[in-house]
């Protein structure tokens, strides 16, 4: 369980998180997504006490971070899969991180053969892995004690599809047994595959939270046909906001059985008329952090 | 990375909350954390290596009067007295320079017990590392005489040597407070050469020409008062001098470290 309440952190004059709160809870995927800058590792520090909170709390397990007695075994984190010592081989960081939490060294054997890093590359220095081996690298780190909640800052960057849908399992494996999993990203198909709960955050604000079924049920109807401007004319008549997609269809909040008699109504042929899922995540996404994120909004 | 394993087999509830950390396995973590790159070996082995080589260089050139306990101690403190404190900034700077302290302070999150177990590591590796640069020096007194043909004098007392040892001991956490002050790698050991080779010149040079300096030379410059340590044999008011520049140039910069490490981001 992960509580954060009324957070703040601010950098002078820069706000970086705004009065964030939420909760990750046990047995969940909870998806921390947001563009670029918008507050996503600075909640993440702060929840694991590496950067001071200017106002509001951050508790895993009820407690803060650093009141844990032996936080390796309790919390799981990666933050940044580059921030190792280089001089280091994978084994040896694995290995002073297992001391540090008293584990036995049998434990650093079981977690590379988990992250399938094999006996050759674990032996090499650090400097010389790809960015996918570090996080593999990364994710070992923060599951070898066995911690019952995971907090993992983009830990899907540089990895292969395969080790992807290799993480997206494990993790899935994690919180089926009980575990309280955050992760962010800013990659929204990845999100989507794997979260049960989602926090949207844009510009250090909560802009959206809850279940995925939720939120996606929310996401409204696609509608595509081969006049756009005529159904755009004809939704408008009807009182329904719409807006275009990136792919040339229209979005509206209205359902696709209303949408669908309106464009019978004014005689229009339909291409595609569905619930907008699937896409309808990074719809709403862009839609939310529109007047936050840096290219304006693309569709 | 070919067998994707997929779960793991293990149960994730933990019956009873876990026993804190003690500092005594902080402290062989630290120890292992100094050992463990390429640098850090070398950085310590060449500590052996040129009190070895500083030996056998006395035995060498020394003029035959010279070779004395007291030459071979001087001959081999020199090298120990550089390389010692850079220990000491790196197994600090690294945590920040090398972003390591992402996961150490993760995995500890009060930072204060860990700067505690590295400072006891520095300590020890100093201590040690004396004590074996000490036993180099005497078999080279020994070897040194018996080749010259001349009287082995041992003319440094355990007393004297005891002065050295707390000598660098000092030097080194001089080394340490830059570490934990800057807490960059390069900028700790410039820092560390400027305070160590360019002061204490500009502060001899401003002792000949300044009547006031000389006199006050010994309550403010650390090095100058550093120095009495390495020629043994204090008085009273020497051991007062080592301990108000000691307060000055050593505790109170810890103490300002200390607060902004406690304080600050580490990203």
């Amino acid at each position: 369980m992960i509580t954060v309440q009324a957070l703040t952190r601010k950098y002078g004059d820069f706000t970086a998180v705004d009065d964030v709160t939420f909760t990750a809870r046990p047995g969940r995927v909870t998806g921390f997504l947001g563009p670029n800058g918008a507050g996503k590792s600075t909640t993440m520090r702060v929840l694991v006490g590496l950067t001071p909170a200017t106002s509001g709390t951050a508790e895993v397990s009820g407690r803060r971070f650093a009141d844990l007695p032996n936080p390796g075994l309790e919390v799981g984190v990666l933050l940044d899969a580059s921030a190792q010592h280089a001089g280091r081989t994978g084994r040896e960081i694995l290995t002073v991180a297992a001391r540090t939490m008293g584990l036995p060294a049998s434990r650093v054997d079981e977690i590379l053969d988990l992250v399938s890093l094999t006996p050759e590359e674990a032996g090499r220095r650090v400097r010389h892995y790809s960015l996918g081996m570090r996080q593999r690298l990364g994710i070992a780190t923060a599951l070898l004690g066995e911690p019952g909640v995971l907090i993992l800052d983009e830990p899907a960057n540089g990895l292969d599809p395969a080790g992807i849908r290799w993480m997206r399992d494990l993790l899935r494996g994690y919180a089926d047994r009980g575990a309280t999993v955050l992760l962010s990203s800013h990659l929204l198909h990845e999100i989507e595959v794997i979260a049960d709960d989602l926090v949207v955050i844009g510009q250090g604000r909560i802009v959206a939270q809850g279940t995925k079924a939720e939120l996606l049920s929310a996401a409204g109807t696609l509608v595509r046909t081969d006049d756009r401007a005529a159904l755009a004319r004809a939704l408008t008549a009807s009182g329904l906001t719409h807006s275009t997609t990136a792919d040339d269809g229209l979005r509206t909040d209205a359902d696709p059985d209303l949408v669908g008699k309106v464009a019978l109504r004014a005689g229009i042929a339909l291409r595609e008329l569905r619930p907008a899922d699937g896409a309808g995540l990074e719809e709403m996404f862009l839609e939310l952090t529109a007047d936050t994120q840096r290219e304006g909004l693309v569709a | 990375m070919t067998a994707m394993t997929l779960t793991e087999a293990r149960p994730l509830a933990r019956e009873a909350a876990p026993a804190p950390i003690p500092l005594s396995r902080l402290v062989a973590v630290e120890a292992r954390k100094s050992f463990d790159t390429r640098s850090g070996f070398w950085l310590l082995t060449s500590i052996g290596i040129t009190a070895l080589l500083a030996t056998v260089a006395v035995v060498l050139w020394a003029p035959d009067s010279a070779l004395t306990y007291d030459t071979f101690a001087a001959a081999i403190g020199f090298p120990m007295a550089v390389i010692l404190p850079m220990v000491a900034i790196l197994s600090v700077t690294s945590e920040w320079s090398q972003r390591s302290g992402l996961t150490s302070f993760t995995l500890v999150p009060h930072r204060g017990r860990v700067v505690a177990a590295k400072a006891i590591v520095a300590v020890s590796v100093a201590v040690g590392s004396m004590a074996v640069a000490m036993t180099i020096g005497a078999l080279g007194n020994i070897l040194g005489s018996t080749i010259a043909g001349v009287d082995t004098v041992w003319d440094d007392g355990p007393m004297h040597l005891s002065t050295i040892v707390l000598g660098n001991v000092l030097g080194l956490l001089m080394g340490f407070t830059l570490g934990v002050l800057i807490r960059n790698s390069p900028g700790a050991i410039v820092t560390y050469f400027v305070l160590s080779f360019v002061l204490p010149t500009l502060a001899g040079l401003l002792a000949t020409s300044q009547e006031w300096f000389r006199t006050l030379q010994p309550w403010v410059d650390f090095n100058y008062a550093q120095g009495f340590l390495f020629n043994g044999g204090l008085t009273g008011e020497q051991w007062a001098q080592v301990g108000v520049t000691s307060l000055v140039w050593l505790v109170v910069p810890l103490a300002i470290g200390l607060r902004l490490v406690l304080r600050s981001e580490v990203k």
